[in-house]
């Protein structure tokens, strides 16, 4: 799936990083444990969290994961989106939430981190 | 061949700034061409030493040692130290206090990610003086496992 196709499957709208909009991905990573996501084989994956901090920013960064999309509405504040874009880390943010939100994207077929589904 | 060293120094409580050690060094190793599966690995470890320094510890020096055969992550700070450390390292166990929690950390699984993203990993702390963290990384094989 293609971030583009991601930000319509969610209502999504992006941040930062619309530039970005082709890049694909294949699995989906859900959580608000920073730890989780580390721990995870979450490289190229999509990081959907709850979650608007400096931290979710960095732990995206560190693990590879080439978007983050936060539900709910969130948006973190401007600091952390000018950080973000230095990082070259797109950003999207969907009205739904996360139980609604993973729903979508399973239905699309997309597996989780470790290729479960 | 002489070892590239390189140190940073760490604020203890400063979250804004907390990552970039561990962020500069992804950098410089993705510069030096290192293998992207052991970059990972030594961006996570750092990552969660840097964290674990600004939340647990105090002001901190952050190094990495590149030679050819191993690369050497060290975190050492200036903090109230760990009284046991095995129990530290158990999975799940915290003493993380609900302010860290709500920035996503405070799970009880960074020392536990350090050990299992690390080839070996040395822990020496004094109550009271501070804690020193090492973590070796062998340059020429891909030992070190993930949890899925
Ligand atoms: N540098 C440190 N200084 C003091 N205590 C530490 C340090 N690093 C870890 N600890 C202690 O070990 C515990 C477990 O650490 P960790 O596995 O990273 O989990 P977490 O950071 O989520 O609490 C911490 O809650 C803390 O009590
Ligand atoms: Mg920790």
């Amino acid at each position: 799936m293609k971030l583009f196709e991601l930000a319509e499957t969610l209502e999504a709208t992006f941040i930062c990083g619309e530039n970005r909009e082709n890049v694909g991905f294949d699995k989906v990573g859900a959580s608000d444990l920073m730890s989780d996501i580390l721990s995870a084989l979450s490289e190229d994956g999509i990081l959907l969290t709850g979650l608007a901090t400096v931290q979710v920013v960095n732990t995206a960064v560190i693990a590879g994961v080439r978007a983050i999309v936060f539900v709910r509405n969130k948006k973190p504040n401007p600091g952390v989106i000018e950080m973000a874009r230095e990082h070259e880390m797109p950003m999207l943010t969907t009205p739904y939430s996360m139980f609604v939100s993973c729903g979508r994207l399973y239905a699309t077929g997309l597996t989780g981190l470790n290729g479960a589904r | 061949m002489p070892a590239l060293k390189k140190c940073f120094h760490i604020k203890g409580r400063d979250f804004i700034h907390a990552g970039k050690a561990s962020i500069s060094v992804q950098n410089m190793l993705k510069q030096l061409n290192v293998a992207p599966s052991l970059i990972r690995r030594i961006a996570v470890c750092g990552y969660e030493g840097e964290m674990n320094a600004v939340m647990h510890g105090g002001d901190a020096v952050f190094s990495v040692e590149i030679n050819t055969d191993r690369i050497v992550l060290e975190i050492s700070d200036e903090g109230p130290g760990i009284a046991d450390i095995d129990k530290a390292k158990e999975k799940g166990f915290s003493t993380a206090a609900d302010e860290f929690r709500e920035m996503g950390f405070g799970a009880g699984m960074g020392l536990p990610n350090m050990e299992n993203n690390s080839d070996q990993m040395i822990i020496e702390s004094e109550p009271g003086k501070g804690t020193v963290v090492r973590m070796f990384f062998e340059t020429c094989e891909t030992s070190g496992s993930q949890d899925g």
